[in-house]
Formats: C-alpha cells, sequence, structure tokens
C-alpha cells in the first residue's frame, strides 16, 4: 500500500514490517562456541553472542578484533601525569602568564626554606592522578566502544532474552548485516543447533 | 519495607541452599584437603547457573529478614551517635577532644590510618588476587570491595572533621579561590588527600564496573515478574502461598517497577554481549593492574604523613611496607569479621564462600601478620643499632613507657595471635576465626595509636603529657563503625553480595567446551592445566 506524504508531496516507500533480526538459542556454551565458529565461517559481520558469562575464546570464535581499551587508559594515564606535574609545578613557583585569569596564579608558600618546587616532591600526585585518570579513561572507554550506555535494545522486548543474564544462551544476526536473509538466516541458525528461533522486531 | 518479591525458582534456589551441611573433621565441607595436586571446587553442591543466579538474586528479593532490621536499627543508633558527636564538634571546636599540646593528632588520625588500612583487603582481593589468578577471590570479591569503599568513607571522615573549620576542607584540593592560594604541594597531608581520594574514587569504579553485569540480572529478574503478573496472597500469608489461601490475586507489585526502574538505570542497558564482553575483561584487568601499585601507594602515602616528619620513632623508611602489610593484614581481618556472620545468616554463601576460602584468608593473615611483626621487631633493632639517642629514647617509651599497655596488647594481638593459624584446628574453626580476627582488628588499632603517641615524649621532656581521650572521641569512633555496618547492610540488602557473573565463569560449566572429550577422571587434571 503506497502511501502518499501530501506535506512533501512524495511518495514513499510502503511500511514493511522492520526487524532487528533473528535471535536463537543454543543449549550450552559447547553448542553456542561451535555454532559461533559456524556464523564466522559463513561471513555474518553483524550478530552477537549473548552469554551469561565471558566464554573463553569467543573472540576468536567469533573473529573479533582485540579490544582498544588499552588505548583508552593509556591515553588517561598521559593526561593524568602532565596535569599532575603541570599544576604542581604552575602552582607552587609562583608563576604568572600575562592574561591568564588571576585566579590561576601561583603562590609561594615559604615552608622550611624547601625549594619551592622539585620534581621529587611531586611524584606521589603525578602517580595518584595517573591512576586516578586511567581508571576514568579505562571505564569510559570500555563502555564508549560498547556504545553504553544505551537503555532501550530490541532485544529486550524478547521475554527469552531476558534468562540471558540467568543462563540462556542467545545468538542474534542483525537484519542489517549483508548476509542476512530472513529465511535463509532461519534455516542456517537451525542447522547450527539453535532452537527457540524468533524473529525480533525494531 | 518488603522485597522486590520473591517468586518460586528464588524461593526454591533460597530453600534449596539449606540442605543439611556435610560435617567431615578433615575435609570440612570437602574443600580442605592437602594434597597440592587436587584443587577443591570453588562453588559447591552441584550448582548450576541458575540456581546460583538464584541464590545470590533471592537474598536481594526475599523479605527483608528480622535480624537485618534489628541490626540496621542499632547500626543506624549508633551511626546517629557519630553524627551527634561531628555535629557537637564543629559547632564547639576540637577542643572536645582530647587532644593536648604534644598530642596534637589523637584519635582522628589513629582512626582514619585504622580505617584506611582496613579498606585494603578489598583492593588486594579484587586487583592482586586477580592477577595472580586466585579464583578462589570471586566469593568474596564484590563483599571485600564493598567492605573497602565503605571503610575509606569512614575514614575520610576523620581527617575532615579535624581540620577544624570543616567549612574550609575544600581548601585541601587545589581549587582557585579568592585568596589566591594553594595547597601546598611539598606536604605528604597533600599527597595524602591525592592518594585518598584517588584510592576512594578507584574503588568506588572498580566495583560499580565489576557490578554492571549482575545489575542488568537483576534488572532482567524485576522486567520478567513485570510481565509475569505475580499471584500473591494477603499480606500476612507467607511465601511461597500455602494451599489454604484463597483470596489470592494476580499483580504486578510496584516494587518490581521500581527495581527494574533503578537496577536498569545503573545497569546501563549491559546486555551480556560477546562483543561487550571482551572490551569490559580488558577493562577489568586494566583497571587490576592500576589498581594494584594504587593500593601499594596508598598506605604507603598514609606512612609519610608519619614518615617525612623529622620526630623519633616516626622518622624511619620502613614504614611505606610496614604499612602496607598491616593494612592487608587488619583488612583481611576485617573481611573475616564481616564474612563469618554473615556466612551464618545466608546459608547459601557457604556453597560460594568455602572452608578453603577461609582457610586461604587464614593464610595470608599469617603471613602479612608475620611481616608486620618483622617489622616492629626491625625498628627496636634499628632504633639501637642506629646508634641515635632520642630514637633510642622513643623505643624504649614506646615498650616500657606511660604507654606500655597498649604497646603490648599490640604485640598480644598482631604478633603472637596471627600465629595460631598455623595450627590447621585454628584456621577451620568459624568461631576461633572470628575471635581472631577481631582481637585482629583490636591489635591493628592499637598498632596506630602506639605510632600516634610517639607525640606525648618529645625532644624536651618538659613538653611530656598523657594524652587520654574524651566521650566525644568515643563516641564519634564507635559510632563510625555504625556508619560502616549501616552502609554495608544496605549494601547486603540492595546490592548483589557475590559478583554472579564471576562466580558462573569459574564453574566447571563455563569452560566446558575447552575440553569437549573429558570424562570425569580427566576433569580433575584439566582443571589443572586451567590454573584452578
Amino acid at each position: 500500500m503506497a502511501v502518499i506524504d501530501t506535506h512533501n508531496a512524495r511518495e514513499i516507500a510502503p511500511e514493511e514490517p522492520s526487524y532487528y533480526g533473528i535471535m536463537a538459542e543454543f543449549d550450552d556454551i559447547p553448542a553456542i562456541f561451535e555454532a559461533a565458529q559456524k556464523c564466522r565461517d559463513h561471513g555474518f559481520t553483524k550478530w552477537d553472542v549473548y552469554a551469561p558469562v565471558p566464554i573463553h575464546g569467543i573472540d576468536e570464535a567469533m573473529g573479533m578484533k582485540g579490544s582498544k581499551v588499552a588505548f583508552c587508559m593509556g591515553a588517561g594515564a598521559l593526561t593524568g601525569l602532565t596535569i599532575a606535574f603541570l599544576m604542581q609545578w604552575w602552582f607552587s613557583a609562583g608563576s604568572k602568564l600575562p592574561g591568564l585569569l588571576d585566579v590561576f596564579s601561583g603562590y609561594e608558600i615559604i615552608t622550611h626554606g624547601k625549594p619551592f618546587f622539585a620534581w621529587e616532591q611531586a611524584v606521589p600526585i603525578m602517580f595518584e592522578l595517573t591512576v586516578l585518570l586511567s581508571a576514568f579513561a579505562t571505564i569510559g572507554g570500555m563502555l564508549a566502544l560498547n556504545g553504553l550506555p544505551r537503555w532501550y535494545h530490541p532485544l529486550f522486548k524478547k521475554d527469552r532474552f531476558l534468562r540471558v543474564s540467568d543462563d540462556r544462551l542467545v545468538i542474534a544476526i542483525e537484519a542489517k548485516d549483508p548476509k542476512f536473509d530472513q529465511s535463509e538466516t532461519k534455516a542456517f541458525l537451525e542447522s547450527v543447533g539453535g532452537n527457540h528461533i524468533e524473529l525480533v522486531e525494531e | 519495607m518488603s522485597a522486590i518479591q520473591p517468586d518460586q525458582a528464588t524461593a526454591a534456589g533460597l530453600a534449596g541452599a539449606r540442605r543439611p551441611v556435610r560435617r567431615d573433621p578433615q575435609t570440612i565441607d570437602g574443600t580442605i584437603v592437602g594434597d597440592p595436586s587436587r584443587r577443591p571446587e570453588l562453588v559447591l553442591g552441584d550448582r548450576d547457573f541458575h540456581s546460583v543466579t538464584n541464590t545470590i538474586c533471592g537474598w536481594i528479593e526475599q523479605k527483608t529478614p528480622p535480624w537485618w532490621i534489628a541490626t540496621f536499627a542499632v547500626a543506624n543508633a549508633l551511626a546517629a551517635m557519630a553524627t551527634a558527636a561531628i555535629i557537637y564538634l564543629i559547632i564547639t571546636g576540637v577542643g572536645v577532644w582530647g587532644l593536648n599540646n604534644p598530642m596534637s593528632w589523637g584519635w582522628a588520625i589513629v582512626n582514619f590510618v585504622w580505617w584506611v588500612g582496613i579498606g585494603h583487603a578489598g583492593t588486594l582481593i579484587s586487583a592482586i588476587l586477580c592477577l595472580f589468578k586466585q579464583k578462589w577471590r570471586v566469593s568474596i570479591n564484590r563483599f571485600a570491595e564493598a567492605m573497602t569503599i565503605f571503610a575509606v568513607i569512614c575514614a575520610g571522615t576523620f581527617p575532615g572533621i579535624h581540620v577544624g573549620r570543616v567549612w574550609m576542607a575544600w581548601m585541601l584540593f587545589p581549587i582557585p579561590n579568592s585568596n589566591l592560594i594553594w595547597p601546598n604541594f611539598r606536604s605528604p597531608l597533600l599527597w595524602d588527600v591525592f592518594a585518598v581520594s584517588t584510592y576512594f574514587t578507584v574503588s568506588l569504579l572498580f566495583w560499580y564496573m565489576g557490578m554492571i553485569p549482575d545489575l542488568a540480572t537483576l534488572r532482567d529478574r524485576c522486567m520478567a515478574r513485570i510481565k509475569q503478573p505475580v499471584t500473591i496472597g494477603p499480606m500476612w500469608a507467607p511465601h511461597p502461598l500455602p494451599g489454604f489461601v484463597k483470596k489470592a490475586t494476580t499483580v504486578t507489585l510496584p516494587l518490581n517497577r521500581i527495581g527494574a526502574l533503578v537496577y536498569g538505570v545503573l545497569a546501563m542497558g549491559w546486555r551480556m554481549s560477546s562483543r561487550h564482553w571482551v572490551n569490559y575483561e580488558k577493562a577489568y584487568i586494566l583497571l587490576a593492574g592500576v589498581a594494584t601499585p594504587l593500593v601499594l601507594s596508598v598506605h604507603t602515602i598514609v606512612s609519610f604523613d608519619f614518615a617525612v616528619s623529622i620526630l623519633p620513632g616516626w622518622h624511619t623508611t620502613i614504614f611505606p611496607p610496614y604499612f602496607v602489610a598491616g593494612a592487608v593484614f587488619s583488612g583481611f581481618a576485617m573481611v573475616l569479621t564481616l564474612l563469618i556472620p554473615f556466612r551464618a545468616l545466608y546459608p547459601g554463601l557457604r556453597d560460594f564462600v568455602t572452608a578453603r576460602t577461609i582457610e586461604n584468608m587464614c593464610k595470608i593473615i599469617t603471613l602479612t601478620g608475620s611481616m608486620v611483626g618483622f617489622a616492629y621487631i626491625s625498628e627496636f633493632f634499628i632504633a639501637w643499632y642506629g646508634g641515635n639517642p632520642f630514637e633510642q629514647g622513643a623505643f624504649v617509651q614506646r615498650a616500657f613507657g606511660q604507654y606500655w599497655w597498649a604497646y603490648w596488647i599490640m604485640m598480644l594481638c598482631n604478633v603472637i595471635s596471627p600465629q595460631l593459624f598455623w595450627i590447621k584446628w585454628c584456621r577451620t574453626n568459624l568461631v576461633f576465626i572470628f575471635f581472631i580476627s577481631i582481637v585482629v582488628n583490636i591489635g591493628m588499632w592499637f598498632e596506630r595509636f602506639v605510632i600516634t603517641a610517639s607525640l606525648t615524649y618529645d625532644f624536651l621532656p618538659a613538653n611530656w603529657a598523657y594524652y587520654s581521650p574524651t566521650v566525644i572521641d568515643i563516641a564519634t569512633y564507635v559510632g563510625s563503625l555504625g556508619i560502616f555496618m549501616t552502609l554495608f547492610l544496605l549494601f547486603a540488602r540492595f546490592l548483589p553480595m557475590l559478583p554472579i557473573s564471576e562466580v558462573k565463569n569459574v564453574m566447571h560449566q563455563a569452560h566446558e567446551h575447552l575440553h569437549p572429550h573429558d570424562d570425569d577422571e580427566d576433569k580433575h587434571m584439566s582443571s589443572l592445566k586451567e590454573g584452578y
């Protein structure tokens, strides 16, 4: 049924029910592990294995590349180290920069006749800020790489999917995958041992 | 407040956990084995994933146990006492404490160091034991991390209120201000501000990140109950419903909606995706990697508060390692102090926190206790060998001066008591372990007191004085235990006490695909290869 969008005066495509993809359940971890290898070999790219535990070796079985979280952490660590060093040096040495707000000028505190700044005394805070910013960057990076927080997902609408966080194992292949074809993919999932195969609405 | 709602499966899971415990004097629950080539199981009771989820979530979903309400009331009363004492201190001044001129750092610093030290066990378990692949840690991991966070909250309170003008405490941090003054970055006290606040933040992040998958589990359980309305009887009816209750109605309990919302927001949409798990596991191990030097640095920097000064008895290079060992020592004792009653109150916990886990913790207490004892002796030796008369005087005062009793309580509790764990009976008898864990905590409190009391005999004998605490000092300290217990009980009630996904990950079901052809006899060898 073609619908005419009168406002924009153009024809838009007939409304098809849109699907997120197909999900299938597997009996145990060995089964889903083998199925994941077959999905990888079949050439799927937009698909995922859902399991209550991180399955050992699943990254290879799914043909994933290594995690980039370590780069996030490295960036966080360097930022923390730099900020801590510059902050301590700038604030202790009474430095002033024309044009910079007065509140950011340094203040020389005379204690025990010690020099106003030395790198040795700066080490503890440099270490602490390095750790602090690496931790934020690691967790922030992990969430960002995973596309989280994302409180809505089509799979959450499936009753059977709610048991994945308990003990069920699910493979979901997205409709966006170039190799996706509703009936073929369904047959494929059946052939690799999937059961309770369901279509997931967008 | 009633629980989110126990359903049949949860009730069954909780009830299943109450089966009779096998008692065997040799192996206790089958996990104390002398043969080092045999690795005992980490999760007992022939559990599958579903029963693990049911038990751990069931603790949150069950009706609030009466003991919880009673303990919570007591803990709250103590916390209120601390709050009252702190308010009195703020409106009156630090003079309400027993501080005097040489002893300007009384119980506040003692309590601060004691609490920070207690926190160390949590990070040690979650980070260092993680790097060493000690899989037995998973059952006590979350528990100990929570303890860390609450202990650091208690610790932070003391220096915060000791600054005198509490409303100026923000000046501890480098915040631009109208006086154009910055903190003194050369002071170990400022390093301490950074160390403790970093430690708290990183521990909180680590704890939270570990909890994300488990919060997702709780969210999904609440969602499942919203979708499938439950049958409940009248308010007085027990659960599960006995047959004679006729007036059962089918409703969606509003608490399920609240639970789904709160756990859902906190879980950030975690959906157990393997693509996510890969990043998650990497992040976890990286965080363990940075938390390991962090935990060692925190008490090192706390010890700099003392060691960088030039006071006899404080100015020693042994302080950093000795403080760190002492911190781990007291922290493990506190974990045991909490764990042993919780293990009795939550019977299902016995399947996860096995006798072996507790035995391992006792061994760590003996190890760190011996390090602490060795440090005490080294200090004395160096005082004598160094030939500094002030240092020698300080140590003679320590052992035989006005606080001799504190010194000998410390020696008895910290040096003698952990050595009892060399005897197998001592490290497998829960009542005895509980007793020793409290003794160790007392001993470690006295250690900090003995160190701080070095202030009472400074360079000029004319300045020497005796320090004793006031009622306000005592009320604040005892009350801080209340704050700690209040937070801990809330944690045990509303958050998963055990890391559900990590526990599942050490079960054999999670590793079957690695050795698909194992039969039962081979299983044992394969678990060895895996490094269980």
